[in-house]
Protein backbone atom coordinates (compact mmCIF):
# COMPACT_ATOMS: atom_id res chain seq x y z
CA UNK A 1 0.00 0.00 0.00
CA UNK A 2 1.40 3.16 -1.24
CA UNK A 3 0.59 6.33 0.89
CA UNK A 4 -0.51 8.85 -1.36
CA UNK A 5 1.24 12.51 0.21
CA UNK A 6 -1.50 14.58 -1.21
CA UNK A 7 -3.88 12.89 1.05
CA UNK A 8 -1.70 13.21 3.66
CA UNK A 9 -1.72 17.11 3.16
CA UNK A 10 -5.66 17.33 2.60
CA UNK A 11 -6.03 15.23 6.31
CA UNK A 12 -3.72 17.66 8.03
CA UNK A 13 -5.15 20.62 6.80
CA UNK A 14 -8.57 19.41 8.02
CA UNK A 15 -7.16 18.52 10.98
CA UNK A 16 -5.52 21.83 11.56
CA UNK A 17 -8.57 23.87 10.37
CA UNK A 18 -10.50 22.01 13.30
CA UNK A 19 -8.44 23.98 15.75
CA UNK A 20 -9.24 27.60 13.81
CA UNK A 21 -12.31 29.68 14.90
CA UNK A 22 -15.15 28.54 12.57
CA UNK A 23 -18.33 30.70 11.67
CA UNK A 24 -21.21 30.27 14.85
CA UNK A 25 -18.30 29.69 17.03
CA UNK A 26 -17.79 32.07 19.66
CA UNK A 27 -14.50 34.71 19.27
CA UNK A 28 -11.47 34.70 21.49
CA UNK A 29 -10.20 37.49 22.97
CA UNK A 30 -7.18 37.20 21.95
CA UNK A 31 -7.84 37.70 18.54
CA UNK A 32 -8.51 41.37 19.34
CA UNK A 33 -5.85 43.96 19.38
CA UNK A 34 -4.30 44.29 22.33
CA UNK A 35 -4.76 48.07 22.54
CA UNK A 36 -7.26 50.39 20.68
CA UNK A 37 -6.49 54.04 20.16
CA UNK A 38 -9.61 56.11 20.50
CA UNK A 39 -8.99 59.60 19.35
CA UNK A 40 -12.61 60.26 17.87
CA UNK A 41 -12.72 63.53 20.47
CA UNK A 42 -9.07 63.92 19.48
CA UNK A 43 -9.51 68.01 19.63
CA UNK A 44 -10.52 68.63 23.10
CA UNK A 45 -9.39 65.30 24.97
CA UNK A 46 -6.23 63.71 23.76
CA UNK A 47 -6.90 59.73 22.37
CA UNK A 48 -7.05 57.28 24.60
CA UNK A 49 -5.04 54.20 24.69
CA UNK A 50 -7.50 51.38 25.33
CA UNK A 51 -6.13 48.17 27.04
CA UNK A 52 -8.05 45.38 25.03
CA UNK A 53 -6.21 42.81 26.52
CA UNK A 54 -6.73 43.99 30.03
CA UNK A 55 -10.46 44.57 30.13
CA UNK A 56 -11.37 41.56 28.30
CA UNK A 57 -10.02 40.27 31.40
CA UNK A 58 -12.19 42.40 33.37
CA UNK A 59 -15.10 41.97 31.31
CA UNK A 60 -16.91 39.39 29.24
CA UNK A 61 -17.03 40.01 25.67
CA UNK A 62 -20.46 40.28 25.50
CA UNK A 63 -20.32 43.15 27.92
CA UNK A 64 -18.70 45.57 25.31
CA UNK A 65 -19.92 43.53 21.89
CA UNK A 66 -23.68 42.67 22.56
CA UNK A 67 -24.37 39.62 20.08
CA UNK A 68 -21.36 40.21 17.39
CA UNK A 69 -18.83 37.98 19.18
CA UNK A 70 -21.03 34.60 19.01
CA UNK A 71 -21.39 35.05 23.03
CA UNK A 72 -25.43 35.12 23.52
CA UNK A 73 -26.95 38.28 24.89
CA UNK A 74 -28.80 37.70 27.75
CA UNK A 75 -30.73 40.91 27.64
CA UNK A 76 -34.33 40.18 26.86
CA UNK A 77 -35.07 42.94 24.74
CA UNK A 78 -31.76 41.39 22.86
CA UNK A 79 -33.11 38.07 22.51
CA UNK A 80 -35.86 38.39 21.21
CA UNK A 81 -34.01 38.70 17.90
CA UNK A 82 -30.35 37.73 18.80
CA UNK A 83 -30.69 34.51 20.62
CA UNK A 84 -29.05 32.23 18.25
CA UNK A 85 -26.54 34.99 16.69
CA UNK A 86 -23.37 34.24 14.90
CA UNK A 87 -20.44 35.63 15.14
CA UNK A 88 -20.97 38.93 13.02
CA UNK A 89 -18.72 39.79 10.24
CA UNK A 90 -17.85 42.98 12.38
CA UNK A 91 -17.31 43.80 15.73
CA UNK A 92 -15.53 46.57 15.75
CA UNK A 93 -17.42 49.46 17.80
CA UNK A 94 -17.08 51.71 14.92
CA UNK A 95 -19.20 49.75 12.51
CA UNK A 96 -21.92 50.04 14.17
CA UNK A 97 -22.09 52.80 16.51
CA UNK A 98 -21.63 55.83 14.16
CA UNK A 99 -18.71 58.64 14.89
CA UNK A 100 -21.20 61.05 13.52
CA UNK A 101 -24.43 61.19 15.38
CA UNK A 102 -27.63 62.97 14.55
CA UNK A 103 -26.79 64.40 11.38
CA UNK A 104 -29.80 64.33 8.97
CA UNK A 105 -28.33 60.98 7.38
CA UNK A 106 -29.34 59.16 11.15
CA UNK A 107 -32.59 61.27 11.65
CA UNK A 108 -33.92 60.34 8.33
CA UNK A 109 -32.82 56.55 8.86
CA UNK A 110 -36.05 56.08 11.12
CA UNK A 111 -38.62 55.85 7.75
CA UNK A 112 -36.89 52.80 6.55
CA UNK A 113 -40.07 50.78 7.78
CA UNK A 114 -37.44 47.78 8.32
CA UNK A 115 -34.98 49.71 10.92
CA UNK A 116 -35.44 48.39 14.55
CA UNK A 117 -32.80 49.73 16.31
CA UNK A 118 -34.58 53.63 15.98
CA UNK A 119 -32.41 54.16 19.52
CA UNK A 120 -28.70 53.46 18.69
CA UNK A 121 -26.39 55.44 20.05
CA UNK A 122 -23.23 56.84 18.49
CA UNK A 123 -19.85 56.18 18.70
CA UNK A 124 -19.63 58.48 21.54
CA UNK A 125 -22.65 57.64 23.61
CA UNK A 126 -21.82 53.69 23.02
CA UNK A 127 -18.85 54.31 25.07
CA UNK A 128 -19.60 56.43 27.64
CA UNK A 129 -22.93 55.05 28.40
CA UNK A 130 -21.08 51.21 28.61
CA UNK A 131 -17.92 52.31 30.04
CA UNK A 132 -19.16 54.81 32.95
CA UNK A 133 -21.60 52.53 34.91
CA UNK A 134 -18.82 49.54 34.61
CA UNK A 135 -15.86 52.38 36.37
CA UNK A 136 -18.33 53.40 38.83
CA UNK A 137 -19.02 49.84 40.12
CA UNK A 138 -15.45 48.64 39.88
CA UNK A 139 -13.77 52.39 41.11
CA UNK A 140 -12.06 52.54 38.60
CA UNK A 141 -11.28 56.35 37.11
CA UNK A 142 -15.29 57.57 36.11
CA UNK A 143 -14.84 61.21 36.04
CA UNK A 144 -13.87 63.14 32.80
CA UNK A 145 -9.92 63.55 32.85
CA UNK A 146 -9.36 60.05 34.89
CA UNK A 147 -9.80 58.94 31.15
CA UNK A 148 -9.28 62.12 29.46
CA UNK A 149 -6.20 64.23 29.24
CA UNK A 150 -7.40 67.45 28.26
CA UNK A 151 -5.78 69.71 25.00
CA UNK A 152 -5.18 73.02 25.38
CA UNK A 153 -8.05 73.61 22.85
CA UNK A 154 -9.82 71.29 25.44
CA UNK A 155 -8.62 73.53 28.43
CA UNK A 156 -9.73 76.89 26.56
CA UNK A 157 -13.51 75.41 26.05
CA UNK A 158 -13.89 74.52 29.54
CA UNK A 159 -12.65 77.92 30.10
CA UNK A 160 -9.60 76.68 32.96
CA UNK A 161 -8.66 80.24 32.75
CA UNK A 162 -11.83 81.46 34.52
CA UNK A 163 -10.80 82.12 38.22
CA UNK A 164 -8.52 79.22 38.19
CA UNK A 165 -9.45 77.84 41.51
CA UNK A 166 -9.75 74.35 41.59
CA UNK A 167 -9.47 74.13 37.96
CA UNK A 168 -6.26 72.30 37.50
CA UNK A 169 -7.36 69.51 40.28
CA UNK A 170 -10.86 67.85 39.45
CA UNK A 171 -13.08 68.00 42.14
CA UNK A 172 -12.72 65.70 44.76
CA UNK A 173 -16.43 64.87 44.72
CA UNK A 174 -16.56 64.13 41.12
CA UNK A 175 -17.04 59.96 41.63
CA UNK A 176 -20.60 60.81 43.58
CA UNK A 177 -21.14 63.01 40.82
CA UNK A 178 -21.01 59.97 38.23
CA UNK A 179 -23.36 57.81 37.85
CA UNK B 1 -94.98 106.29 21.56
CA UNK B 2 -93.63 105.48 18.31
CA UNK B 3 -90.01 106.53 19.20
CA UNK B 4 -90.22 104.08 22.12
CA UNK B 5 -90.48 101.41 20.01
CA UNK B 6 -87.89 102.26 17.92
CA UNK B 7 -85.75 102.61 20.17
CA UNK B 8 -86.37 99.15 21.99
CA UNK B 9 -86.23 97.66 18.81
CA UNK B 10 -83.32 99.07 18.09
CA UNK B 11 -81.39 98.25 21.48
CA UNK B 12 -82.70 94.40 20.92
CA UNK B 13 -81.44 94.26 17.98
CA UNK B 14 -77.85 95.32 18.61
CA UNK B 15 -77.23 93.37 21.29
CA UNK B 16 -78.59 90.01 19.65
CA UNK B 17 -75.95 91.57 17.02
CA UNK B 18 -73.02 91.45 18.80
CA UNK B 19 -73.66 88.52 21.05
CA UNK B 20 -73.80 86.74 17.43
CA UNK B 21 -70.60 88.57 16.46
CA UNK B 22 -68.97 87.17 20.29
CA UNK B 23 -70.34 83.71 19.39
CA UNK B 24 -68.46 83.34 15.60
CA UNK B 25 -65.30 84.59 16.70
CA UNK B 26 -65.06 82.45 19.96
CA UNK B 27 -66.03 79.83 18.00
CA UNK B 28 -63.28 80.51 15.20
CA UNK B 29 -60.27 80.37 17.83
CA UNK B 30 -61.32 77.22 19.21
CA UNK B 31 -61.37 75.65 15.57
CA UNK B 32 -57.80 77.03 15.46
CA UNK B 33 -55.54 75.03 17.16
CA UNK B 34 -51.82 74.31 16.17
CA UNK B 35 -50.37 70.52 16.28
CA UNK B 36 -47.05 72.00 15.79
CA UNK B 37 -45.13 71.64 12.41
CA UNK B 38 -44.60 68.27 11.25
CA UNK B 39 -41.37 67.78 10.41
CA UNK B 40 -40.27 70.25 13.71
CA UNK B 41 -37.05 68.80 15.02
CA UNK B 42 -36.50 68.21 19.39
CA UNK B 43 -34.18 66.84 21.68
CA UNK B 44 -35.31 64.40 24.27
CA UNK B 45 -33.21 64.59 27.69
CA UNK B 46 -32.72 61.61 29.62
CA UNK B 47 -32.28 62.44 32.71
CA UNK B 48 -31.06 59.00 34.10
CA UNK B 49 -28.13 59.11 31.42
CA UNK B 50 -27.04 63.22 32.69
CA UNK B 51 -23.60 62.55 34.76
CA UNK B 52 -23.58 66.80 35.22
CA UNK B 53 -20.21 67.37 33.21
CA UNK B 54 -21.08 70.70 31.85
CA UNK B 55 -19.70 69.90 28.71
CA UNK B 56 -22.79 71.13 27.18
CA UNK B 57 -22.80 74.54 28.83
CA UNK B 58 -19.23 74.64 27.61
CA UNK B 59 -20.50 74.20 24.09
CA UNK B 60 -23.56 76.76 24.56
CA UNK B 61 -21.33 79.16 25.69
CA UNK B 62 -18.77 78.61 22.57
CA UNK B 63 -21.33 78.38 20.14
CA UNK B 64 -23.50 81.31 21.04
CA UNK B 65 -20.05 83.80 22.13
CA UNK B 66 -21.89 84.05 25.20
CA UNK B 67 -19.28 86.02 27.88
CA UNK B 68 -16.81 83.83 29.89
CA UNK B 69 -18.13 82.34 32.77
CA UNK B 70 -16.87 82.91 36.74
CA UNK B 71 -16.02 79.51 37.17
CA UNK B 72 -14.81 77.32 34.71
CA UNK B 73 -16.87 74.67 33.29
CA UNK B 74 -15.78 71.96 34.89
CA UNK B 75 -16.13 73.60 38.42
CA UNK B 76 -18.66 71.07 40.21
CA UNK B 77 -19.06 73.59 43.60
CA UNK B 78 -21.60 75.57 40.74
CA UNK B 79 -24.06 72.42 42.09
CA UNK B 80 -24.50 73.82 45.52
CA UNK B 81 -24.93 77.57 44.41
CA UNK B 82 -28.08 78.91 45.51
CA UNK B 83 -29.21 81.92 44.35
CA UNK B 84 -32.35 83.67 46.51
CA UNK B 85 -32.85 80.40 47.61
CA UNK B 86 -33.22 78.91 44.62
CA UNK B 87 -30.76 76.79 42.16
CA UNK B 88 -29.21 78.22 39.35
CA UNK B 89 -31.17 79.69 36.36
CA UNK B 90 -30.45 80.35 32.64
CA UNK B 91 -29.46 84.13 32.90
CA UNK B 92 -27.85 86.71 29.96
CA UNK B 93 -24.97 85.25 30.34
CA UNK B 94 -25.93 81.31 29.83
CA UNK B 95 -28.74 80.38 27.87
CA UNK B 96 -28.67 76.75 29.87
CA UNK B 97 -27.52 75.10 32.68
CA UNK B 98 -27.03 72.01 34.78
CA UNK B 99 -28.44 71.64 38.31
CA UNK B 100 -28.11 68.93 40.20
CA UNK B 101 -30.89 67.16 42.62
CA UNK B 102 -30.58 64.42 45.20
CA UNK B 103 -33.47 62.08 45.45
CA UNK B 104 -34.03 59.92 48.56
CA UNK B 105 -33.64 56.89 48.20
CA UNK B 106 -31.11 56.83 45.29
CA UNK B 107 -27.37 56.50 45.47
CA UNK B 108 -26.85 59.09 42.96
CA UNK B 109 -27.89 62.39 42.57
CA UNK B 110 -29.82 63.43 38.95
CA UNK B 111 -29.00 66.02 36.91
CA UNK B 112 -31.59 68.24 34.74
CA UNK B 113 -29.87 70.41 31.91
CA UNK B 114 -32.45 73.45 31.78
CA UNK B 115 -32.74 75.44 28.42
CA UNK B 116 -36.03 76.94 25.90
CA UNK B 117 -38.04 74.07 26.09
CA UNK B 118 -39.55 75.69 22.47
CA UNK B 119 -43.06 75.32 22.75
CA UNK B 120 -44.87 74.01 20.04
CA UNK B 121 -47.07 76.87 20.77
CA UNK B 122 -45.26 79.36 22.57
CA UNK B 123 -46.66 81.68 25.18
CA UNK B 124 -43.57 84.27 24.95
CA UNK B 125 -44.84 83.87 21.18
CA UNK B 126 -48.15 85.04 21.96
CA UNK B 127 -47.69 87.36 24.78
CA UNK B 128 -45.21 89.58 22.25
CA UNK B 129 -47.20 92.78 21.25
CA UNK B 130 -44.87 93.65 18.12
CA UNK B 131 -44.04 89.99 17.03
CA UNK B 132 -40.40 89.86 18.20
CA UNK B 133 -40.53 85.53 18.56
CA UNK B 134 -40.89 83.12 15.45
CA UNK B 135 -41.69 79.57 15.75
CA UNK B 136 -39.77 78.19 12.62
CA UNK B 137 -40.48 74.82 10.99
CA UNK B 138 -37.31 73.45 12.22
CA UNK B 139 -38.80 73.31 15.38
CA UNK B 140 -37.38 76.52 17.02
CA UNK B 141 -38.33 79.92 18.74
CA UNK B 142 -36.32 82.26 17.61
CA UNK B 143 -36.07 86.24 18.69
CA UNK B 144 -35.64 89.18 16.69
CA UNK B 145 -33.60 91.89 18.76
CA UNK B 146 -34.55 94.59 15.78
CA UNK B 147 -38.23 94.87 16.58
CA UNK B 148 -38.20 94.30 20.49
CA UNK B 149 -39.30 97.20 22.41
CA UNK B 150 -37.61 95.74 26.14
CA UNK B 151 -41.32 94.83 27.47
CA UNK B 152 -40.41 92.18 28.82
CA UNK B 153 -44.29 90.61 28.72
CA UNK B 154 -42.19 87.96 27.69
CA UNK B 155 -40.27 86.46 30.49
CA UNK B 156 -43.55 87.03 32.55
CA UNK B 157 -45.62 84.72 30.36
CA UNK B 158 -42.89 81.92 29.78
CA UNK B 159 -44.47 79.02 32.14
CA UNK B 160 -40.70 77.34 32.33
CA UNK B 161 -39.14 81.19 33.35
CA UNK B 162 -36.60 81.08 30.51
CA UNK B 163 -35.70 84.34 29.08
CA UNK B 164 -33.45 86.76 30.45
CA UNK B 165 -32.57 90.39 30.08
CA UNK B 166 -29.67 92.34 29.25
CA UNK B 167 -29.72 94.61 32.36
CA UNK B 168 -25.81 94.57 32.00
CA UNK B 169 -25.98 96.90 28.75
CA UNK B 170 -27.28 100.20 28.88
CA UNK B 171 -26.96 100.51 25.33
CA UNK B 172 -27.83 97.22 23.46
CA UNK B 173 -30.01 95.80 26.19
CA UNK B 174 -31.97 92.45 24.64
CA UNK B 175 -33.72 89.42 25.64
CA UNK B 176 -31.16 86.74 26.04
CA UNK B 177 -32.38 82.96 25.43
CA UNK B 178 -32.02 79.47 23.72
CA UNK B 179 -32.42 79.83 19.99
CA UNK B 180 -31.71 76.03 19.39
CA UNK B 181 -28.43 76.72 17.58
CA UNK B 182 -31.47 78.02 14.91
CA UNK B 183 -28.96 79.93 12.50
CA UNK B 184 -25.85 78.61 12.78
CA UNK B 185 -27.01 74.57 12.89
CA UNK B 186 -30.51 74.10 13.46
CA UNK B 187 -31.19 75.55 9.35
CA UNK B 188 -28.15 73.16 8.40
CA UNK B 189 -29.43 70.12 9.50
CA UNK B 190 -27.23 70.12 12.25
CA UNK B 191 -28.00 68.97 15.91
CA UNK B 192 -27.25 72.25 18.53
CA UNK B 193 -24.19 72.21 20.16
CA UNK B 194 -24.79 71.20 23.53
CA UNK B 195 -26.09 67.73 22.13
CA UNK B 196 -23.08 67.64 19.79
CA UNK B 197 -21.37 67.93 23.09
CA UNK B 198 -23.17 65.42 25.39
CA UNK B 199 -20.86 62.01 26.19
CA UNK B 200 -23.20 60.35 27.57
CA UNK B 201 -25.95 61.15 24.85
CA UNK B 202 -28.21 62.22 27.69
CA UNK B 203 -29.76 64.76 24.54
CA UNK B 204 -31.27 62.52 21.69
CA UNK B 205 -31.73 64.99 18.70
CA UNK B 206 -34.42 64.51 15.75
CA UNK B 207 -37.84 64.60 14.99
CA UNK B 208 -39.98 65.42 17.74
CA UNK B 209 -42.72 62.86 16.48
CA UNK B 210 -39.65 60.24 16.13
CA UNK B 211 -38.73 61.51 19.91
CA UNK B 212 -42.01 60.63 21.14
CA UNK B 213 -41.80 56.84 19.90
CA UNK B 214 -38.17 56.70 21.30
CA UNK B 215 -38.84 58.27 24.57
CA UNK B 216 -42.30 55.46 24.88
CA UNK B 217 -39.75 52.48 23.96
CA UNK B 218 -37.03 53.22 26.61
CA UNK B 219 -39.93 53.39 29.26
CA UNK B 220 -41.56 50.27 27.56
CA UNK B 221 -37.72 48.35 27.14
CA UNK B 222 -36.70 49.56 30.28
CA UNK B 223 -39.47 48.41 32.97
CA UNK B 224 -38.82 49.99 36.63
CA UNK B 225 -35.86 52.72 34.81
CA UNK B 226 -38.43 55.28 33.94
CA UNK B 227 -41.19 57.05 35.44
CA UNK B 228 -43.70 56.03 32.88
CA UNK B 229 -44.17 59.70 31.36
CA UNK B 230 -42.83 61.72 28.78
CA UNK B 231 -42.20 65.71 30.41
CA UNK B 232 -43.12 67.75 27.51
CA UNK B 233 -45.22 65.91 24.73
CA UNK B 234 -47.95 67.32 26.53
CA UNK B 235 -47.08 70.15 29.19
CA UNK B 236 -47.81 73.26 28.26
CA UNK B 237 -49.40 72.31 24.69
CA UNK B 238 -46.27 70.16 23.61
CA UNK B 239 -42.31 71.41 23.73
CA UNK B 240 -39.79 70.92 21.47
CA UNK B 241 -37.73 69.75 24.24
CA UNK B 242 -38.09 66.61 26.55
CA UNK B 243 -37.26 64.75 29.35
CA UNK B 244 -37.51 61.49 30.45
CA UNK B 245 -36.53 60.52 34.72
CA UNK B 246 -36.30 58.01 36.81
CA UNK B 247 -37.16 60.00 39.53
CA UNK B 248 -41.00 61.69 40.11
CA UNK B 249 -40.43 64.85 38.03
CA UNK B 250 -41.26 66.85 40.99
CA UNK B 251 -37.99 65.18 42.66
CA UNK B 252 -36.37 66.94 39.68
CA UNK B 253 -37.61 70.66 40.07
CA UNK B 254 -40.08 70.12 36.97
CA UNK B 255 -43.21 72.03 37.43
CA UNK B 256 -46.15 69.25 37.46
CA UNK B 257 -48.73 71.47 37.86
CA UNK B 258 -47.95 72.82 34.18
CA UNK B 259 -51.25 72.77 32.03
CA UNK B 260 -51.47 69.74 29.32
CA UNK B 261 -53.00 72.70 26.66
CA UNK B 262 -50.90 75.84 25.43
CA UNK B 263 -51.33 78.95 27.69
CA UNK B 264 -52.35 80.92 24.71
CA UNK B 265 -55.25 79.07 25.62
CA UNK B 266 -56.55 81.06 28.71
CA UNK B 267 -55.99 84.37 27.46
CA UNK B 268 -57.76 82.58 23.44
CA UNK B 269 -61.33 83.47 23.85
CA UNK B 270 -60.02 86.53 25.92
CA UNK B 271 -58.11 88.17 23.49
CA UNK B 272 -60.65 87.45 20.25
CA UNK B 273 -63.40 89.95 22.14
CA UNK B 274 -60.33 92.80 21.86
CA UNK B 275 -61.19 93.54 18.30
CA UNK B 276 -64.68 93.47 18.67
CA UNK B 277 -64.91 95.74 21.89
CA UNK B 278 -62.50 98.29 19.88
CA UNK B 279 -64.79 98.06 16.70
CA UNK B 280 -68.42 97.61 17.62
CA UNK B 281 -69.00 99.23 21.35
CA UNK B 282 -67.64 102.68 19.91
CA UNK B 283 -70.67 102.87 17.47
CA UNK B 284 -72.59 101.24 19.66
CA UNK B 285 -72.30 103.48 22.69
CA UNK B 286 -72.38 106.65 20.61
CA UNK B 287 -75.67 105.28 18.98
CA UNK B 288 -77.29 104.76 22.71
CA UNK B 289 -75.80 108.09 23.63
CA UNK B 290 -77.49 109.87 20.76
CA UNK B 291 -81.11 108.17 21.65
CA UNK B 292 -80.77 108.89 25.09
CA UNK B 293 -80.27 112.64 24.49
CA UNK B 294 -82.52 112.60 21.51
CA UNK B 295 -85.18 113.90 23.45
CA UNK B 296 -83.79 116.37 25.69
CA UNK B 297 -82.31 118.01 22.20
CA UNK B 298 -85.65 117.97 20.85
CA UNK B 299 -87.13 119.62 23.77
CA UNK B 300 -84.64 122.42 24.01
CA UNK B 301 -85.58 122.91 19.81
CA UNK B 302 -89.20 122.96 20.53
CA UNK B 303 -88.28 125.76 23.65
CA UNK B 304 -85.78 127.20 21.09
CA UNK B 305 -88.51 127.74 18.40
CA UNK B 306 -91.03 128.51 20.91
CA UNK B 307 -88.39 131.58 22.60
CA UNK B 308 -88.38 132.82 18.46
Amino acid sequence: MKINPKAVLAAAVLLLAGTLPTPGLAMDPLDAPETVTIDAMANLYKPVEFSHLRHSKLARCKDCHHHTTGHQDMDPNCIRCHANSPEASTVSCKDCHTKKQFYPEQVTAGDNPNLYHIDKPGLKGAYHLNCVPCHVAKNAPSHCEGCHALTDAGKQFFHLDSQAQGAAEPAKGQNKHAR
Amino acid sequence: MNTLINRRRFLQGSLAASAAATISLAKKTEAASFEGYPNAMGVLVDLSRCVGCRSCEAACNKEQNLPAPEKPFNDFSVFDEMHHGQKRRTDETRYTIVNRYEIPGREHPLFRKIQCNHCQEPACLTSCFVNAYTKTPEGAVIYNVDVCVGCRTCMVACPFYIPAFRYSSAFSPRIMKCVFCHETRLTKGLPPACVEACPQEALTFGRRSDLVEVGKQRIRENPGAYVDHIYGEHEAGGTAWMYLSPAPFEQVGFDTSMPKEPILNYVKDFLAIVPMVLTIWPALFAGFHLLATRKDKMEQQKKNEGEV
